[in-house]
């Protein structure tokens, strides 16, 4: 059971805003997903290592060389505000 | 006042390329945005590869600072939200980081040896960087530069064992020093060190302090911290625990209000990133560590017969330590040291300049040769200061300069010769010094100096001066 | 409609001429009822097209492997120039600066890009409803899904608005998809297709993977885009060209698949077949009594974990996804409205406009499955669950050389009938998220038809081994009646 306390909390962590209505119904329906989820509970896996990466290669390198970035055009193509090179963000505080 | 602190000190790392990707590393006056490419600017679909000089590098710094190194390395994603950091969460280490509870030896207050204990060495990303039209508080907008990011950053924490803010600043500059020992690193790049300070007084909450980029602003910011941590405590309030942002201009901390910087950062393992295992490289890699300060500080003062001054002044950088070894394998040891750790030294400070830019000036040879002529008399400690002082504002050679600027110290009868000039025209402080005023001779010795524009041994000018004047008498 | 193969070298002999067929191809995607693509290249695909017929002859061109074929690209994948959204208000607009690895490869072989193809919002879906552009329809049935969260691929590959298509397979979504609108789909071992220019969902999960109307096309398409890249350090650098060199053999006749498919054994899932619909258990077991009929054997087993695959897949899809999910706030690029704000709460609320429901609910669960208190309970716990399901396949393959089971339990369903229970459409993928958890390959192809509705045989292999997938899969192509 998630209560929507918690959800809007977990929406301020993900940065999500969530409208009333989304609350209510996510309310619902994330505790009926969680309680599915909860089968998990039944599964023994003790002494079982969690598996991070299923083909297990390690030691993946490159050398340092530097290679040609992106032209500043190039980066700032997408950008929604831009000045003069930057990024431009909404203030901080 | 029981103080504590405890510092986490970022330092950038000497790679060519960045930590994920393969941009340059040389950002440091570029245009803004001009070293970035998919993955360090976080586009989507992009993916980062590990940089092995990185882990090279990192793997040494632990060595070097004692520390026991982990048999592999894994990086986390570090999830958190601000404009500088494009994916939204920085790839660092967590629970497997390079190594950890490592040893600092400096020397405090009053020369006590003190030992600080490192808990971890790990390895992480550069964010990219906020300009701030005005400052983090007055801003409207910020404007942000990927340069950059994804820069290789060493992060060494130490326990709290700190005691006060002078020790924090000597315990950088130790750092410092190792770290550019290693070649892994230049502390004159703006930026290439960034400290965040824990500190707690009493056993009390801990304010931890962002945003400090200078050795100095280390002191003055832990200092303003307890000045303000002692004002609350004498008003009868308590100190929160808080993230505190500290603005070099003005020298104060200010409160990063707290639900905004309220972190859950929900490490898990970077998926996009294998494990590295390290294991195999430690020997090979502590077999190119070289002398660091402490030990070459001992090696000084037995070898050269150096005092523990000279020893730390001329190891605390390796350049000098290096241009002074050159000098010394050539020329009377103890002389050079003098003549660098005092002279040569005051010279660079006055100037802000460092060992390294001044060594494209003069050289261990030229440094001989001009000691050579001080040793043998040809000039005067003040002709060998002008002489290096001119090497390094305008670069050429002691025998030019010698000649050019005519300093070569001038024989007996010359200084008889200014010395008859200077009584001659005199007269009153001549009267002075005969009827008792011992300062009237300073004063004249000071115009026979003028007279021969320093080309005289002021020590022999003052008994031919005396000679002379009381000869008459 | 034609073959790529079939394409290929109709433009080198000049039977076909290049600039007709995407012209074709672009009438009929322009008459479509579909909605399979949300952005099309018609103008520099005709120009290139035009540009193969001229140069066929030419040395260079006539080594390219896939020159002149059309290829539609989930739009997931980037694009250097072309407009990539992930089917996401939130990346309106967006053009990426660079290609994906496996687009470098298509376009040095010298395919044509006709578009990119409608999914479900960041791949979150299995029916292609989830998608801010609509969703897609089911060329066999236009009130049905065509599936998720490649939808627009598979239709379009179904349709024929394109020869070929790549989709790509976090939890079924190449498969399914394939499944429900009668083609061949495969998802590669993870790890064997490079990730680098793919929109992250999950990337411990997912892979990109070709979708075709036959096997050999969609070998020749895995062919070439498993190129080895150094940008992803999560793929294997090995060699293997099997996979196609296996299926030319056959079709020049120099070996004899009916030899080699005798004795090979096939391993039958009963938890996967019991859940199914009685058409889809029929199908599938017509299926399987063929492949005995061409001398291969089969065994029913049980595989126990099964039953914990959903969870564990979805707990570490949505954590993923919710770091994943994290870099869009309108800095860089994408949906930026509104009056800035300070940082924190202006990046919310575009986060709030940009995304969808679906989207939303899987980013709350994959933040709270992460967070402080419950990362044991959730997420390491499904890591660890992962490992028994990887076992178990890799223990099933020991005695099997494949195994063999429905694509998805049922046929098409109807559209807007499961969107409403978000848990009811999770439980569509029992079928396929398994193998995503244990990262071996697995394909889809046609088995049966009910009601003019596609049913899918699935087929799951050893790590790496995906000629073993593709010769079983030719093999049953060639033989069914």
């Amino acid at each position: 059971m998630i209560r929507k306390e918690e959800i809007e909390h977990i929406a301020w962590l993900a940065r999500v805003a969530l409208r009333e209505d989304e609350k209510d119904l996510f309310e619902q329906q994330l505790s009926s997903i969680l309680d599915y989820f909860a089968v998990l509970d039944e599964a023994d896996t003790t002494d079982v290592e969690p598996t991070y990466h299923v083909i297990g290669i390690t030691d993946v390198v490159r050398e340092d060389e530097p290679k040609e970035a992106l032209s500043q055009p190039e980066v700032l193509r997408n950008a929604p505000k831009k000045e003069q090179g930057y990024f431009k963000s909404p203030r901080i505080l | 006042m029981d103080v504590k602190i405890g510092l986490e000190c970022h330092a950038q790392l000497l790679t060519q390329s960045k930590l994920f990707c393969s941009c340059s590393t040389d950002y440091h006056n570029a245009e803004p945005n001009t070293h970035v490419c998919a993955t360090c600017l976080g586009l989507p679909g992009a993916l980062p590869v590990v940089n092995e000089r990185a882990i090279r590098y990192g793997i040494k710094v632990a060595l070097a600072l004692g520390c026991t190194i982990q048999p592999k390395v894994i990086f986390y994603r570090k999830n958190y939200y601000y404009p500088d950091l494009p994916r939204g969460f920085q790839i660092t280490q967590y629970e497997f980081p390079i190594a950890f509870n490592g040893l600092v030896r400096i020397e405090s207050d009053g020369g006590k040896e003190r030992e600080i204990r490192i808990k971890r060495v790990h390895m992480e990303e550069d964010p990219g960087r906020l300009v701030y039209r005005g400052t983090i508080d007055t801003a409207t907008y910020s404007l942000v530069d990927y340069n950059r990011s994804g820069i290789p950053l060493v992060e060494i924490v130490t326990e709290p064992d700190l005691k006060s803010p002078k020790e924090a600043r000597i315990f950088l500059g130790k750092l410092r020093s190792i770290l550019e020992y290693l070649g892994v690193f230049e502390g004159d790049l703006e930026g290439a060190m960034r400290v965040d300070a824990n500190i707690s007084l009493k056993g009390g909450e801990r304010a931890e302090v962002k945003n400090i980029s200078s050795y100095k602003g280390v002191e003055k910011a832990l200092s303003f911290e307890i000045t303000r941590q002692k004002n609350l405590l004498r008003r009868g309030l308590t100190v929160q625990q808080e993230t505190r942002h500290y603005d070099e201009t003005r020298g104060v901390t200010l409160s990063l209000r707290t639900k905004e910087f309220e972190h859950d950062y929900r490490y898990f393992p970077e998926p996009d990133l294998v494990p590295i295992r390290i294991s195999n490289r430690i020997e090979e890699i502590r077999r190119e560590i070289p002398e660091l300060p402490d030990e070459k500080k001992l090696r000084f003062i037995a070898q050269y017969s150096l005092t523990m001054e000279h020893a730390n002044a001329l190891t605390f950088d390796r350049h000098i330590a290096d241009f002074y070894e050159v000098v010394a394998s050539k020329i009377d040891p103890k002389l050079s040291a003098t003549w660098i750790a005092d002279v040569l030294k005051g010279e660079l400070n006055y100037r802000s300049i460092s060992m390294r830019e001044a060594s494209k000036r003069i050289s261990p040879d030229d440094f001989v040769a001009m000691l050579r002529y001080l040793k043998k008399g040809v000039i005067t400690e003040r002709g060998a200061t002008e002489i290096i002082r001119e090497m390094l504002d305008s670069g050429g050679k002691p025998e030019e300069i010698l000649r050019s600027k005519g300093l070569a110290s001038i024989g007996s009868d010359e200084i008889e010769k200014a010395i008859h000039a200077v009584i001659k025209e005199n007269e009153a402080a001549v009267k002075d010094y005969k009827a008792g005023k011992k300062e009237a001779l300073n004063f004249l010795v000071g115009q026979v100096m003028k007279h021969t524009r320093g080309t005289a041994d002021p020590k022999e000018v003052r008994a031919m001066l005396t000679r002379k004047i009381d000869g008459e008498i | 409609m034609v073959t790529a193969l079939e394409v290929v070298e109709g433009i080198k002999s000049g039977n076909i001429s290049c600039e007709e067929l995407l012209l074709q191809i672009y009438e009929r995607i322009e008459r479509s009822e579909l909605n399979c693509f949300i952005t099309l290249n018609k103008e520099a695909a005709v120009r290139e097209a035009r540009e193969v017929d001229k140069r066929r002859e030419e040395e260079e061109y006539r080594r390219k492997k896939l020159l002149g074929v059309p290829v539609a690209v989930k739009d997931s994948i980037s694009t250097r120039g072309i407009q990539t959204t992930c089917a996401s208000k939130i990346l309106t607009g967006y053009v990426p600066p660079f290609d994906a690895t496996v687009v470098a490869a298509l376009k040095k072989e010298g395919a044509i890009i006709v578009g990119k193809t409608n999914m479900d919002e960041f791949c979150m879906g299995s029916s292609t409803e989830t998608s801010y552009y609509g969703p897609t329809k089911n060329p066999h049935d236009l009130t049905r899904v065509p599936g998720g969260s490649s939808g627009g691929s598979a239709a379009a590959v179904s349709a024929g608005e394109t020869i070929l298509a790549l989709g790509s397979d976090t939890g079924g979504s190449i498969r399914c998809p394939a499944s429900f609108c009668g083609i061949v789909g495969l998802k590669p071992t993870y790890g064997f297709v490079s990730r680098y220019g793919l929109i992250a969902y999950a990337n411990s999960l997912e892979q990109i993977g070709p979708m075709a109307s036959t096997v050999t096309d969609t070998a020749l398409l895995l062919e070439i885009v498993s190129a080895k890249d150094e940008q992803d350090s999560t793929q294997i650098k090995i060699q293997n060209n099997a996979s196609t060199n296996y299926c030319f053999s056959w079709l020049n006749g120099t070996r004899n698949e009916r030899e080699e498919i005798k004795g090979m054994t096939i391993g039958v899932p009963k938890e996967f077949i019991e859940g199914s619909s009685p058409e889809v258990e029929r199908s599938v077991w017509d299926a399987i009594h063929k492949y005995e009929d061409l001398g291969a054997t089969y065994g029913e087993i049980s595989m126990r974990n099964l039953k914990y695959a959903l969870a564990s897949y979805y707990i570490i899809a949505m954590s993923e996804a919710s770091s994943n999910l994290a870099r869009f706030d309108g800095l860089r690029y994408g949906l930026r409205t509104g009056k800035d704000e300070d940082w924190h709460t202006t990046f919310s609320r575009i986060r709030s406009e940009g995304f969808g429901e679906e989207v939303k609910r899987r980013i709350i669960l994959g933040t709270y499955a992460l967070s402080a208190g419950y990362y044991g309970k959730y997420y390491l716990k499904a890591l660890k669950v992962r490992t028994l399901i990887k076992n178990e396949f890799e223990e099933a393959l020991k005695t099997y050389d494949i195994l063999a089971m429905p694509t998805m339990p049922f046929v098409a369903f109807k559209l807007g009938e499961r969107i409403k229970d978000p848990l009811s459409l999770y439980l569509a993928d029992v079928n396929t998220v398994s193998v995503n958890l244990a990262g071996v390959p697995s394909l889809s192809i046609p088995c049966g038809v009910s009601h003019g509705l596609p049913i899918g045989l699935q087929l799951v292999g050893k790590h790496f081994e995906e000629d073993e997938l593709l010769k079983a899969a030719f093999v049953y192509e060639q033989n069914i009646p």
